[in-house]
């Protein structure tokens, strides 16, 4: 279905904050179970979080090298303290590659090798042109891009790869004020973690009693997952390399095995689909972005496109 | 330009508009060209390349600068717009472009090395390595700093980058890192970043419901207010949602952001130039808002304070609150 080398997951960032020692046992059991390529760590939303993961990084960075899994550091996406700015710098010097997910981080490494995380808005091929040339060795596209534009964007882009979203809640905003800190009348400066609280962040309802965002402390999300498996096929076909599964707090062993059978032609996207609705449970799925629509759509895929065939697929994302 | 207290530089969403924050004091203005290109993309709004030259030579024959807004994103494959956005911007004669994308920014670098880049508050450079960035790669001589920010945060950002900044004086307030936020197309399939209108009109809509006027964004409900209560623009980061079964303006109150108070503070923290919002606004809102800030820097400059302009302008903040924003950082 795509001429180019074999389709690679990863398993991004995992935006939420989870006490240390799951995140540790999360990423030990991906390190031994999961069907994954690359796997991002660090963090994207909140700089208060990062100290309590620091005492397991080398362990988990240890564990997931040993399984041959590439690793990528995250970083944050909204840089407003020379102190996160420091904190960068000293990343950088870990000798890992970086995601970087604010302008301030491709500054910070002056023309070495990174990948652009999808906080970077490249919509277009000049922003992309110049940002290869500032060492970009991958680019994350934003959320909102649409499957005619993800085809422009990776046209173009070689020998620099392109990943986008398959599967999680999307990101939709990142803000200075916390509003899980709100949500619990306090302050970001006096927040007691209590984004904690919630391993899936916290649900945001119209005031007609609508599930519609998802609260993450100062990231605003989706509240449903994007699920992008019908689309794999047409993706790849797009030039896409890399596709990535966002951590959310369900079985992502089993959810990245569903990813990689349909990538694999070991099942098809609609027995795949189904697998994951009990994977998921009542969780809503959202496509919108990529079919040019409303982020929070989801078109169901029509019977010719959950075959395993790539054809139909490439079709409807060509329209 | 000689040394002012702080250059105030203004909104003109209309021709109309530029001539009456020129009238009443602006050192500049800053507006868009009437499409895609630039982040105020409503109807009735903005200028054509005729309109912009003689908006031009109206402000310079009143000693006011006029800065040109290109500050979305191109769409892939589709930059078109923004390149000839920029080619008309510098045959206007234009004294600045303000511009976002790091596209954008390159082909103004190469094919208009003489136009003064001034960087939008949509490129969300909030710290100094960014601006850094920008400054290496486009010789950016201007920012404007995103309104995420203390007074605090703006006094280190200066003294540690040493730019020209501008800083959001009056007008509504942005919660989220701007540029960046998908909320809008999330709810509408419409992108700001690349099509220039958060919230666009056709997808408002205002219905009534048990007594109450709902207000919705695409299909989603944002907010309801009892019947003759004014009924607040659906904005997604104005409306309120419910969180732990209690509704809230979770990401921000109905108030508009007001600096007027804190002027001296601003001017001590190494900030250049003082941003009016609302280039969606009137021909009157701009005379007066303009001409009492006009009026309160002429005063500082002479070393006084007049304490009624506060007043004045609290009547005109959005719900008649206002609000200091993320410069007081119990904001956040």
């Amino acid at each position: 279905m795509n001429g180019g080398a074999r389709a690679q997951l990863t398993l991004g960032p995992l935006l939420f904050h989870w006490p240390a020692e799951r995140r540790r046992d999360f990423y030990f059991r991906i390190a031994d179970e999961a069907a994954v390529d690359t796997v991002y760590l660090g963090e994207v939303v909140c700089s208060k979080r990062e100290p309590s993961f620091e005492p397991f990084f080398d362990a988990v960075v240890a564990r997931l090298r040993a399984a041959g899994k590439d690793i990528v550091v995250s970083t944050l996406a909204l840089v407003t303290s020379r102190r996160e700015v420091a904190r960068i710098r000293e990343l950088a010097a870990r000798g890992l590659l970086l995601e970087a997910n604010d302008v301030a981080t491709l500054q910070l490494l002056a023309g070495a090798p990174h990948v652009v995380g999808p906080h970077i808005n490249v919509f277009n091929e000049g922003t992309r042109d110049f940002l290869v040339g500032c060492g970009a060795r991958r680019i994350v596209v934003p959320v909102e891009m649409s499957a005619a534009s993800i085809r422009v964007i990776a046209a173009g882009a070689a020998p620099a790869g392109v990943e986008v979203q398959v599967f999680g809640r999307q990101a939709l905003s990142v803000a200075m004020r916390c509003y899980h800190a709100r949500s619990h009348n306090l302050t970001k400066d006096h927040c007691q973690l209590v984004c904690g609280l919630d391993p899936d962040g916290l649900a945001a309802s119209t005031i007609d009693g609508r599930p519609i965002l998802t609260i993450n402390g100062t990231q605003t999300l989706s509240r449903g997952y994007c699920v992008l498996l019908p689309e794999l096929a047409g993706l790849r076909e797009l030039g896409v390399t890399h596709l990535r599964l966002s951590p959310q707090a369900v079985d992502m062993v089993q959810v990245l095995r569903l990813y990689r059978d349909v990538l694999d032609d070991r099942r098809s996207a609609a027995e795949a689909l189904q697998a994951l609705r009990t994977v998921t449970g009542d969780i809503p799925y959202v496509n919108g972005f990529l079919h040019a629509r409303e982020g929070l759509a989801w078109s169901e895929p029509p019977a010719a496109r959950t075959t395993a065939q790539g054809a139909g697929v490439g079709a409807a994302l060509r329209r | 330009m000689s040394a002012r207290y702080l250059e105030l530089v203004c909104p003109a969403g209309t021709p109309a508009a530029l001539r009456a924050a020129v009238d009443a004091g602006a050192d500049a203005v800053y507006c868009g060209f009437r499409d895609c290109t630039n982040a105020r993309n409503y109807p009735g709004l903005n200028f054509d390349p005729d309109e912009l030259r003689e908006g031009i030579a109206y402000a310079h024959g009143r000693g006011c600068r006029v800065l040109v807004a290109i500050n979305t994103f191109p769409r892939a494959g589709d930059a078109g717009p923004w390149h000839r956005a920029l080619d008309q911007a510098a045959a206007a004669g234009a004294d600045a472009v303000i511009l976002a994308d790091i596209g954008v920014l390159d082909y103004a670098t190469r094919h208009h090395p003489g136009l003064r880049r001034h960087l939008s508050v949509q490129a969300s450079a909030a710290n100094a390595p960014s601006i850094a960035f920008y400054r290496q790669h486009f010789d950016v001589r201007r920012v404007v700093l995103p309104r995420v920010l203390s007074v605090e945060d703006v006094a280190q950002l200066v003294a540690e980058s040493g730019i020209e900044t501008e800083v959001f004086a009056f007008g509504s307030v942005g919660p989220m890192s701007e540029g960046r936020c998908f909320l809008s197309s999330y709810l509408t399939g419409l992108s700001p970043t690349s099509e220039g209108a958060c919230a666009p009109a056709s997808h408002v809509a205002y219905l009534e419901r048990d007594g109450r006027v709902l207000s919705s964004l695409g299909e989603v409900t944002l907010n309801s207010f009892a019947r003759g209560e004014p009924a607040a623009y659906p904005t997604p980061c104005k409306g309120r949602y419910v969180t732990h079964g209690r509704a809230s303006y979770l990401f921000e109150e109905p108030v508009a952001l007001n600096a007027i108070g804190i002027l001296p503070e601003l001017k001590a923290a190494g900030v250049t130039a003082l941003k009016i919002e609302g280039r969606q606004r009137g021909r009157a809102y701009v005379t007066h808002i303009v001409g009492t800030f006009r009026r309160v820097l002429d005063a500082l400059a002479r070393g006084d304070f007049p304490a009624t302009a506060l007043d004045e302008l609290r009547g005109e903040a959005e719900g008649g609150r206002d609000t200091f924003g993320a410069y007081r950082k119990g904001w956040r």
